[in-house]
């Protein structure tokens, strides 16, 4: 946030402004220092040396490792959020319906799905797919089920909080007109809560792309497996694995700036502004309203996970 | 069904399950007291008014959080222990236990960082103001005034990176951390995958067990201490 705005300091008169510049200066020359003893003490290990970082910069290391690995990521990431969504709208509205026994079962295998972690569910399904032969790549599925269930389950609390968070004139003007509950939800308050929940959508996005990382404990060659191949053969597992990690770093920025901009851009348009409101618009300031629904999604993209 | 019961409750005899928990606790116990630390320094850096400090933080931030943990794990056992030959302990388990809360540590002060700040973010700039207003200088400001309500807004965030911290200490199995649930969940699984299904179901309902207490308390206490405006 800028300093103009910032709650604990006023604006600097000119003692102040000489004085953060004075700090500005301070804190340039540590931070450069550090880093500067960081590249040294790598220089002195030999880090830095070409015959290292240059089989990175040949055309096999990407044609034959990072970017099939990449592929495999995204191919991973894609199916798990689509099915995520699927899995979330589902569970969503059962934990909005009407029958108490669907919302049990759907509060049930939401909150048990985000309680267990998702590299455990992914090793569970690899070895119970390979036991079993289903399908010609165990660990692709076992990554991409695994994710579904996880992010799934915090796509139908984020659901159900943007229900819960559009003005409560919206349900009543549909059963007014006569909708029933069912029906009122989908066409009425479903829609506005998807538009709504969409920059947090894109944020859980991040989430599932840094998951799939998990599958390579479980040998799924998805981008950190292939650079991990790639380093081991070139002895060059810190230089590989840091391009992993750029490409990683550099596509879950661009995907939280798109986030950043859909909340600024849906802000005016969704219905009653209540609908944007901090739960979900804008998911780094917690709601303070209460029930798990709104704490989750307060936090929907600080997720650690 | 008497007989699957005695043999599943045989691998318990074998296998070491609580003592496998057990070591995810205290993975998540030192990391979060360390990312705590680490978090806290980042959210002060990140809101002061020095433009070099908020930059840091910000690039902190920013790379930590878009990571993937298992990179950074997967970093620090080839690159940093393999490679360059840096070691925590004498001891080989003790070593990648301390690589494991490093890792842990880095990846959840991102975390820390950015739900501090929103804590801060919570409180009106009239706070701040009504504080100058009746003649409180900086530091009064900060401690009567606005860290109380910032701390307040930041329980939730902080509950649920507590949470995901928890979960995550699984992760420790990409630094050799063999003690740990998913490693021994899935040394377990191979050599008996008939009980594929109770074994599975012991570890996730362990967390089960684990996290919903705290989720709860989160929630009780988010809201028990949320400043009604």
């Amino acid at each position: 946030m800028s300093t103009q705005k910032s709650v604990l300091f006023d604006a600097p008169g000119p003692r102040a402004r000489r004085g953060i510049a004075i700090g500005n200066v301070v804190g340039a020359i540590v931070v450069a220092g550090i880093a500067a003893l960081v590249l040294a003490e790598l220089g002195r290990k030999g880090q830095l040396s070409w015959d290292l970082w240059g089989p990175i910069f040949t055309s096999s290391a990407w044609l034959d490792y990072f970017l099939p690995g990449l592929q495999n990521t995204l191919r991973a990431a894609a199916w798990a959020v689509v099915g995520a969504v699927v899995f979330g709208l589902v569970f969503g509205s059962g934990r909005l319906a009407s029958s108490r026994t669907v919302r049990w079962i759907s509060g049930v295998v939401v909150e048990f799905f985000r309680a267990v972690p998702v590299l455990l569910m992914m090793i569970f399904f690899w070895l119970l797919f390979g036991y079993n032969d289903v399908g010609d790549e165990p660990a692709f599925l076992a990554v991409v089920v695994a994710l579904i269930l996880y992010n799934g389950s915090v796509i139908a609390e984020l659901v159900r909080s943007g229900v819960g968070n559009l003005p409560k004139g919206q349900s009543e003007a549909g059963l007014a007109i006569g909708l029933t509950g069912g029906q009122t939800l989908r066409s009425i308050q479903l829609p506005q809560a998807l538009i709504a929940m969409l920059p947090a959508l894109v944020s859980q996005l991040v989430v599932v792309l840094k998951d799939t990382a998990l599958g390579q404990i479980i040998a799924y060659p998805e981008l950190l497996r292939a650079a991990q191949t790639f380093g081991n053969g070139n002895s060059n597992n810190l230089q590989t694995l840091a391009v992993a990690a750029v490409i990683f770093i550099v596509i879950n920025w661009a995907l939280t700036a798109l986030a950043r901009w859909l909340s600024r851009y849906l802000s005016g348009r969704t219905s009653g502004g209540a609908a944007a409101g901090p739960g979900i618009g804008n998911p780094a300031t917690p709601t303070g309203k209460g029930g798990p629904g709104n704490a989750i999604a307060a936090t929907g993209d600080a997720t650690a996970t | 069904m008497g007989d699957f019961l005695s043999q599943f409750a045989a691998l318990f005899a074998e296998y070491d399950v609580p003592g496998a928990f057990w070591v995810n606790i205290q993975l998540t116990f030192w990391a979060a007291i360390f990312s705590l630390i680490l978090g806290t320094v980042l959210a002060l850096m990140r809101i002061s008014p020095i433009a070099s400090l908020q930059w840091a933080g910000a690039a902190y931030v920013n790379v930590l959080r878009n990571t993937p943990l298992t990179v950074i794990m997967t970093f620090l056992f080839l690159a940093v222990w393999t490679q360059l030959q840096i070691s925590l302990s004498d001891d080989f388990a003790q070593n990648f236990f301390r690589f494991a809360v490093v890792g842990l540590t880095v990846y959840h002060a991102a975390f820390v960082c950015e739900a501090i700040r929103s804590g801060v973010n919570t409180v009106p700039l009239g706070q701040a103001e009504a504080a100058r207003a009746i003649g409180l200088s900086f530091l009064p400001a900060a401690r009567l005034i606005i860290l109380p309500q910032a701390f307040r807004g930041a329980v939730a965030p902080l509950g649920n990176t507590l949470i995901a911290l928890l979960k995550n200490s699984t992760v420790a199995a990409a630094v050799s951390v063999s003690t740990e649930t998913s490693t021994l969940m899935r040394e377990m699984i191979e050599s008996n995958a008939n009980y594929i299904y109770a074994i599975f179901m012991t570890f996730a309902i362990g967390f089960v067990v684990l996290v919903i207490p705290i989720g709860l308390l989160t929630t009780y206490l988010s809201n028990r201490l949320a400043v009604r405006r």
